[in-house]
């Protein structure tokens, strides 16, 4: 069975996040939502597995941050 | 409101039952006169079972109620010999089309594949299957179908279960060794006795309009996900016979039944859907909301057997209710049938409860799954669902999560206890595994089948059937198999070289769909469903695999 990778597998780390970052730098949050949801499901699609979705979205979940 | 339909009227009449002492006694006595109960009657008479069936009313139903009936139904109707009369009536259609705001996003058909003889799905206002099988069972004296006999008790005492009911000429009793209780999802039956039908309540109110209109839509179901002419909501718009549609408007949690049963509130509604140019005049209006639960046993003190919406509900969405009973009803019958004529066990009807348990899960996970898509319960929810609208009309990755009802595919019973599983050497495909509904296919009859249909669904049913590649036939074995009771050989063949039925695979899609080789042979239930299947064939196998079958193990 596929298991999430959980360690580090981006071929560009620091670029990854700045276009993360740029893609919300409106700011508007309604509009940051609808790009976060097609994100998501565009991910999940390409992933597909559903043991590794389930396991993504366990973690997800459960990692608790201070403002929660 | 006009209407197309008039209900015939079933005029009460007195049984010699009511002054019967001691009590009338019969094998089977039927709770309810819809779908459920009337099927029940017929295949019960095709089995060699008479019955008395019971309805408090005096005719069909009032209001279209269930309209889409699939493949599975029809197939289960025809063995009743109501199959024809529906596809006569009812509207096919195969193609579905889903819109998200003013845009189609996405669309389906249904029976991509040829070669069977009935189509996916049609649409046809439930009075019209009831009064197809009331007509039917005229054909069958051993049917005792009593109007204005409205059951007031059933209860156990000892091994016979005892009827009490009310009509115009009186108060009676009757005894039945086994009462199937069709009562349908309010069960007054199941509440008398205690009995617990449990699961979700959905909140969200639907508003059914049926109309008559002169319209060129095509034959097709288009379903609406927040549509302009009824922004927030979802909208559904099916065609039925006689010139009328069907629409249904979801109306949101806590909309005013009664204001939404008048046609001048509901005129706006379908004025801003239809434009001012068509005219239409409404034929039926009604206000629901829905459940999806179930029992936990369909069978309660071995005796009062629950079949049909007592025993499990579900949303409308997916066309699982009345296509889900008949399913039920078709596998408790050839059971019922075997335990009455002593040809299996008891334990025989406890795998109805099983097999159908599962078929009712599956049901009501896929209305539920539907029912949320349809009504996303936050904010959050409702994001993710419109973004997969979206995403659906450009990307075909978001197809598969545009969810307006998965509609009803007949139940697979893979883990059931009566199946013999397929030997691991034999490397069969997955489909038609054990537990499987037989797929059609035509076929020319050589030799004298079961039907004159070239079909291979006629074939089947109502006993078992070993369904036998003639191309290498163990002559011997097959003459031994012929001496069994219920059990009967049908050979495919290119000519007749036995005294079995035989049919010509005259198209090359059984051996496709069955994935036979020389030898093959699948032993198929009363219901048509597949039990065993192997790549050589004996008698010793086969004669196993029957016990089984027949729950004889179980013992």
């Amino acid at each position: 069975m596929n298991q999430l990778n959980l360690q580090a597998n981006f071929s560009d780390a620091d670029a990854f996040f700045a276009a993360l970052a740029d893609l919300h730098r409106e700011g508007d949050e309604r509009k940051s939502e609808r790009i976060n949801a097609r994100l998501i499901l565009l991910l999940a699609n390409h992933i597909g597995d559903q043991a590794v979705l389930l396991e993504a979205m366990r973690i997800a979940a459960q990692v608790t941050t201070t403002d929660e | 409101m006009v209407s197309t339909y008039v209900n015939p009227v079933y005029d009460f009449q007195p049984s010699p039952d009511q002054t019967a002492n001691p009590p009338a006694h019969h094998p089977v006595i039927i709770v309810g006169g819809g779908p459920t109960g009337l099927y029940c009657a017929l295949d019960l008479a095709k089995q060699g079972i008479p019955s008395v069936v019971l309805d408090e009313d005096n005719t069909v139903s009032y209001g279209s109620r269930a309209l889409c009936f699939s493949k599975r139904s029809l197939e289960i109707l025809d063995r009743v010999g109501c199959g024809q009369a529906m596809v006569n009536k009812g509207v096919t259609w195969q193609l579905g089309k889903v819109f998200f705001h003013e845009r189609q996003v996405y669309e389906f058909n249904l029976l991509p594949e040829e070669g069977h003889q009935r189509p996916a799905f049609i649409n046809i206002q439930q009075y019209y299957p009831e009064e197809f099988l009331v007509n039917r069972i005229r054909d069958f004296p051993e049917i005792d179908l009593r109007w204005q006999s409205k059951v007031t008790q059933v209860k156990k005492t000892g091994d016979l279960v005892e009827v009490s009911l009310t009509t115009p000429a009186g108060d009676y009793r009757m005894t039945c060794d086994y009462v199937l209780v069709a009562d349908g999802a309010n069960s007054p039956i199941r509440e008398s006795l205690g009995l617990q039908s449990s699961g979700q309540i959905f909140n969200d109110t639907f508003l059914i309009a049926d109309i008559l209109m002169k319209a060129d839509f095509p034959t097709e179901r288009w379903f609406w996900f927040d549509p302009p002419f009824h922004p927030g909501q979802s909208v559904l718009l099916h065609k039925q016979p006689d010139g009328c549609w069907r629409i249904d408007f979801q109306l949101g949690p806590g909309a005013d039944r009664q204001a939404w049963r008048d046609p001048e509130k509901v005129r706006p509604l379908v004025k801003a859907m239809l434009g001012d140019d068509i005219e239409f005049e409404f034929e039926w209006l009604s206000v629901y909301s829905f459940r999806c639960r179930r029992m936990d046993s369909f069978i309660h003190e071995d005796r009062i057997l629950f079949v049909g919406d007592s025993a499990h509900q579900v949303s409308p969405f997916g066309a699982r209710g009345a296509n889900g009973a008949l399913q039920s009803a078709e596998n408790l019958i050839w059971k019922l049938a075997r335990v009455l004529k002593q040809q299996a066990p008891a334990a025989l009807l406890q795998t109805y409860d099983q097999e159908r348990s599962h078929g009712a899960d599956e049901n009501i996970l896929n209305s539920t799954r539907a029912t949320d898509f349809i009504t996303p319960k936050n904010r959050v929810t409702r994001l993710f669902r419109d973004t997969v609208l979206e995403l659906a009309e450009q990307y075909p990755f978001a197809r598969p999560l545009v969810n307006s009802g998965r509609l009803s595919v007949p139940c697979t019973y893979k883990r059931s206890v009566l199946n013999t599983p397929d030997s691991v050497n034999d490397n069969f495909p997955p489909a038609l595994c054990p537990g499987a509904s037989c797929k059609d296919a035509p076929i020319k009859v050589l030799q004298a089948g079961h039907s004159a249909e070239p079909w291979l669904l006629p074939q089947l049913g109502d006993r078992f059937v070993l369904l036998v590649d003639g191309r290498h036939l163990p002559r011997e074995d097959l003459d031994q198999l012929a001496q069994v009771a219920d059990l009967e050989i049908v050979v495919l063949a290119e000519y007749v070289s036995s005294d079995y039925c035989t049919l010509k695979d005259s198209a090359g899609l059984v051996a496709e769909r069955y994935d036979l080789q020389p030898g093959t042979a699948y032993l198929i239930r009363p219901d048509q469903h597949v039990v065993a299947r192997w790549r050589q064939v004996n008698a010793h196998k086969v004669l196993a695999a029957m016990q089984r079958a027949l729950a004889k193990e179980l013992v």
